[in-house]
């Protein structure tokens, strides 16, 4: 028995290590260029499913909506302790924000059926929006703790955690079912383990978009294949999904660019720094 | 629903005081009601705050609606959430702000997504503009303006067909007008319509934790970057910040090295600080610290490196080792003093 987990993961450039060749000539960022990780977060979200199947038992589930390639962190998944891992993934799912990314995940939760724990990250490095979790929330009418610090208890009807708010931690319990974010500061996630690495290296999808082109893994009692899900498959309705179901529009991209001030150099010696904090006593500010 | 046009911003309170963004929003929200000919409102879910909840007429908010109710004294996601979705459902504001704290970066989601609307997260700027698709026009529409991918950009995100349009905004970025005590708020109290079903979440146990330094209303302020991470350099930064009565502040990686709290950080991620004097003591000045701190009055960097992006920014530039300069910093102001 256990808990029934679902885990939701986003594949994103990783934009916190933008390095030189990332950035255009004119200042914008290349994509392209960017490496597609797994959230940081999410792989918290993840380690804490483990440590709690580790405590009580359990199933976990890793969903993500993404393009085929985002069948990466799907493995990054399975490598790291998932059961099963269910792609989300269709054209018609391009362009999302993040309500049209709620919509999405809410059908397909429901298509996945009963849940107990639904385990998100935080936020998103892509965005930094942190909306999608209580969206999806808010969807599925469950319950919602944001900014998971630690498990306190937890048992197949009721979970006690410290989260964080907005000047310090609570304690608080919630029955279940519960979505819950989790923030980094939560756990470690601990690292792939070298026998499921060789278990699922080669599970995998040949990318020539033909359904059923599957490498099966090996291996008793393993999931077999990446399961991949359709917009008509999860009964999502085109109309509140992708760039259709998004009421927020990007109207303008600018590059950061900060006045640059006139400026004035002073020597790095006495006679120079005695007079500049001279003038700033004089001028009152110190 | 009033006839008048509402901007409308969520009140955020613990043990009955508000909090700063509130009041922040309140005062921002005054800019784009004035361009809508609206009124700016509040909405506060709460207990036994009636008082306090008229003093935001200081700020200039014309109406505070009230949603009293013993079991709301403390937040918790959905009964806050759905007595919001409630009043704004039958107030229909044009445009709905949240500070983008914890709470409301909770609760703010959760109402978006129930009434289907756009949310602009971690706003830096606010506007109203016009927007145009193909040959359609939006009149006064709400912008949102933020950084985006890990604040290399600026993005400006609209959401024309929204109703109300909806924001979380940075604690610190907007100004606070001073207060006129004079003004009061006409407190309005609303029926929370909750049944105890809705109260899921039971809170056990708050613990606040005090700040250690309160950075977003300092004057003077003195940064340590990755440039004073050794012992040696840092103890030198902190006798500076303390021989002329300044804050203490960080870049980045010396809070995530763990040798200063995240009160201590300065930037997008951090606080946004903007004091009379910014002394930035190896720093090197990336975008996303800049971010936090480019509005400071003067800023002094003190850097090894003289093409470091700092001095771009900088009114004054020292370039030179820390090691070196800060002690004859501190000589200077004990000979004057
Ligand atoms: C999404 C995101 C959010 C972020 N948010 C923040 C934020 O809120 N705040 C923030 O600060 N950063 C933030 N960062 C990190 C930011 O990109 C930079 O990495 C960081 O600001 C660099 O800190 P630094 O200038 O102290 O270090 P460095 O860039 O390493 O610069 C150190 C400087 O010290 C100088 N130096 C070294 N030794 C000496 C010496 N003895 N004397 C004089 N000068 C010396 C060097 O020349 C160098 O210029 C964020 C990054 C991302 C991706
Ligand atoms: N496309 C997606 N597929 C699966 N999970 C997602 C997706 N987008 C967001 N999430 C989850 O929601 C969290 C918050 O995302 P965001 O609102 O984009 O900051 C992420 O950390 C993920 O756990």
């Amino acid at each position: 028995m256990g808990l029934k987990m679902i885990v939701m993961v986003k594949q994103v450039p990783d934009t916190h290590n933008i390095t030189g060749d990332a950035m255009k000539p004119d200042g914008t960022v290349n994509r392209s260029k960017l490496p597609a990780i797994i959230n940081p977060e999410d792989l918290n979200a993840l380690e804490e499913a483990i440590s709690i199947k580790e405590r009580i038992g359990g199933h976990i589930t890793v969903i993500t909506m993404g393009p085929k390639k985002a069948v990466e962190v799907l493995k990054e998944c399975l490598y790291r302790g998932a059961d099963d891992v269910i792609l989300v993934s269709d054209r018609k799912f391009a362009g999302a924000d993040t309500l049209a990314t709620a919509y999405t995940l809410k059908f397909t939760i429901e298509k996945i059926g009963h849940f107990d724990l639904i385990l998100c990250g935080r936020q998103a490095i892509d965005g930094d929006t942190a909306q999608v979790g209580p969206q999806v929330a808010e969807k599925l009418g469950i319950n919602q703790i944001s900014n998971l610090l630690e498990v306190l208890e937890i048992s197949e009807k009721e979970i006690t955690v410290r989260h964080s708010i907005t000047d310090g931690y609570e304690v608080a319990r919630s029955p279940l079912p519960l979505l819950v974010t989790v923030s980094s500061e939560a756990n470690q996630p601990r690292s792939p383990s070298a026998k499921r690495v060789m278990i699922y290296k080669n599970i995998d999808k040949k990318d020539d978009g033909v359904e059923d082109n599957l490498i099966q893994a090996n291996g008793p009692g393993l999931v077999q294949k990446i399961t991949e899900w359709d917009a008509d498959f999860i009964g999502a309705d085109p109309a509140i999904c992708g760039l259709a179901g998004s009421p927020t529009k990007v109207k303008k991209v600018e590059n950061v660019v900060l006045a640059v001030n006139d400026i004035q150099q002073i020597p790095p010696t006495e006679a120079g720094i005695s007079g500049l904090i001279h003038d700033l006593m004089n001028d009152h500010i110190i | 629903m009033s006839d008048k046009k509402q901007v409308m911003v969520f009140i955020e309170h613990s043990e009955k005081k508000i909090a700063n963004v509130s009041l922040e929003l309140i005062c921002e929200a005054g800019q784009l009601a004035e361009k809508l000919d609206a009124d700016v409102v509040a909405v506060a879910p709460g207990y036994d705050m009636k008082e306090e909840l008229a003093s935001l007429g200081h700020y200039g908010c014309k109406t505070v609606y009230y949603i009293n109710d013993k079991r709301l004294a403390h937040f918790t996601s959905n009964p806050y959430a759905k007595s919001i979705i409630n009043l704004i459902k039958t107030q229909q504001p044009e445009i709905v702000l949240f500070g983008a704290t914890e709470t409301g970066r909770d609760v703010a989601p959760r109402i978006a997504s129930a009434l289907k609307c756009g949310l602009t997260a971690d706003c830096t700027e606010l506007q109203i503009g016009e927007h145009k698709v193909k040959s359609q026009i939006y009149e006064n529409v709400f912008l949102g303006i933020r950084p985006a991918f890990g604040g290399n950009i600026m993005a400006t995100i609209v959401t024309p067909e929204s109703h109300p349009s909806m924001a979380t905004v940075r604690p610190g970025v907007m100004k606070m007008n001073p207060p006129d005590t004079s003004l009061k708020a006409d407190v309005s109290e609303v029926e929370s319509g909750l049944s105890d079903e809705d109260f899921i979440t039971e809170v056990i146990e708050v613990v606040r934790r005090e700040k250690t330094v309160n950075l977003g209303a300092a004057q003077l302020i003195v940064a340590a970057g990755a440039g004073a991470a050794d012992p040696n350099t840092l103890g030198l930064v902190r006798k500076l910040a303390n021989t002329i009565g300044a804050e203490l502040g960080a870049s980045r990686p010396l809070v995530d090295s763990g040798l200063l709290g995240h009160d201590h950080q300065v930037g997008q991620t951090g606080t946004t600080v903007r004091p009379n004097l910014y002394i930035a003591c190896g720093i090197s000045g990336q975008i996303q610290h800049r971010a936090g701190m480019a509005e400071s009055q003067r800023i002094i960097a003190i850097n090894s490196d003289p093409d470091a992006p700092i001095f771009n920014i900088a009114h004054y530039g020292i370039v030179g080792n820390l090691n070196e300069v800060i002690p004859k910093m501190i000589n200077a102001y004990k000979d004057k003093a």
